[in-house]
């Protein structure tokens, strides 16, 4: 682990990766990278790289986990052994149990469940590269995942963080600035429908400043939801031009 | 009451295409007289109904449809088909045989085995049970030769082609048989390998570019240069 710098944000409003205080980490977004998966989704925002894959709606197995009325939907997020500076044993912790509901809980309210029942979804997160805000990724991962494998959606769900970091509040915290900062505050979004469907808070704000936390993270979500779109439409505009123009 | 979208224009789930007094077609959802899409795809809209063309799906059984499944169970009364769906299908012993049938004189497997591929109808489904085939129409059965090639099966229609000028293209240029079913399975039966590879190419193609104008020629302007070039080789 790098020492901790002495100041995580200059006198100007840079932060330790030379991004200001309300901008986003670079974000790279791809679409069906995977051949064997049914929809999958690959995003890398800054360091943090996150894989995403989709298989279903399938018939469930076992045949007890079917619900009568909807789909069962299972989430899947782990984090790879070599994703940290010390490798990290690849059982799945307490911390990926709880954050694998968490995941599921966020992107549940987006899916046409109830079209398919009897049948199970299952989508699988693998954390390749962490720093900071995986969770978050992820979301963004799975949810253009689902898109990719057909799911019928009512939303796309964009995820982003913000939070306070030496008496500044910043968007989109790097892993420094989640462990030193006071506090982070992850929020998913469903821009359409104007809807929230993660919020957690780590730290400490006051009431003003957590109105303004959030504020700061919606605005980051609906940025990447933009880029999610683009993304989605771009695997199937390149062909069309190739071959249109071609 | 505006559209927000052109025909054909390339919609993402969520997008708003309507507001006002339309109904909801394939792969929309309507919440407040707002319509949106749920599925990637391309808008469509008639005079009162707002759909999307999906370019990625499932396949869901629907009466009616010739299917093509692949046997994953051998049971005691029938037996179980993967049909690409999220669904098993069943098919029951007693449609297979043209005679009364006894459990235990009769030998399922002697009929169908695990792996083979059937050509098959779906007769009833809905979302509470698995959907029920049949095999007891000309031309169904077990598929014994060709190859199989799968497409996305939204993507059907288009292989199709409006009146069937597509796969009617296909057919003629490649001097295959092929047998297209709903669920996405395709089976390419011709004289020889080659021409089954070609078919099975030009289907390929299809399946990419389905969103794009003009397939049906730059199709048809690929498979005679394709030919060309393999007669070409064996005359050397």
């Amino acid at each position: 682990m790098s020492q901790k710098p002495k100041k995580l944000i200059d006198n100007k409003g840079i932060r330790t990766d030379g991004r200001k205080l309300d901008e986003l980490k670079p974000i790279k977004i791809q679409v069906d990278v995977l051949a064997n998966a049914d929809g999958s989704a690959y995003v890398e925002q800054g360091k943090t790289k996150v894989l995403a894959a989709v298989y279903g709606p399938h018939e469930a197995h076992p045949r007890h986990l079917a619900q009568p009325d909807r789909a069962v939907f299972r989430c899947r997020y782990h984090m790879a052994p070599f994703s940290v500076e010390e490798r990290k044993r690849p059982a799945p912790s307490r911390r990926e149990i709880e954050l694998s509901k968490v995941i599921r809980q966020a992107i549940d309210p987006s899916v046409f469940l109830e079209y398919y029942p009897r049948t199970l979804i299952d989508l699988f997160m693998e954390v390749l590269q962490a720093d900071g805000g995986t969770r978050c990724t992820s979301i963004t991962a799975a949810s253009l995942a689902l898109a990719d494998a057909g799911v019928p959606m009512r939303d796309m769900v964009a995820a982003c963080a913000a939070g306070k970091v030496e008496e500044h509040l910043v968007l989109d915290l790097n892993d420094t600035e989640d462990k030193e900062g006071t506090a982070d505050v992850p929020i998913a979004f469903m821009p359409n429908m104007n809807a929230v469907t993660l919020l957690q808070m780590d730290g400490m704000l006051t009431i003003e400043e957590f109105e303004q936390v959030v504020n700061l993270a919606i605005g980051g979500c609906k940025k990447i939801h933009a880029l999610q779109k683009e993304a989605l439409k771009a695997k199937y505009v390149t062909v069309k031009e190739e071959e249109e123009e071609g | 009451m505006p559209i927000f979208y052109e025909k054909r224009q390339l919609v993402t789930p969520g997008d708003l295409i309507a507001e006002g007094d339309y109904i909801a077609g394939d792969n929309t959802y309507k919440e407040d007289n707002k319509f949106y899409a749920t599925r990637v795809g391309l808008v469509d809209h008639g005079d009162h109904r707002l759909s999307v063309v999906a370019l990625k799906a499932f396949y869901i059984p629907s009466v009616g449809d010739l299917v093509i499944g692949k046997v994953v169970e051998v049971g005691f009364s029938g037996w179980s088909l993967d049909i690409n769906a999220p669904y098993i299908a069943m098919l029951r012993a007693s449609d297979a045989f043209d005679r009364p049938f006894k459990t235990q004189r009769d030998d399922l497997t002697s009929i169908f085995d695990v792996g083979d591929l059937i050509l098959c109808k779906i007769v009833a489904y809905d979302r509470t049970r698995d959907p029920l085939v049949t095999v007891r129409e000309p031309g169904l059965g077990k598929i014994t030769r060709g190859q199989v090639t799968e497409v996305t099966p939204t993507k059907i229609p288009r292989v199709i082609g409006r009146k069937g000028s597509m796969i009617g293209m296909v057919k003629h240029e490649t001097d295959c048989q092929i047998t297209i079913g709903q669920n996405g399975l395709i089976v390419v039966k011709g004289k020889n390998p080659e021409d089954e590879r070609l078919a099975i190419i030009a289907i390929r193609k299809i399946e990419q570019e389905a969103h794009t104008s003009g397939l049906t020629d730059r199709v048809t302007e690929m498979l005679q240069k394709e030919k060309g070039g393999v007669e070409n080789v064996s005359e050397t």
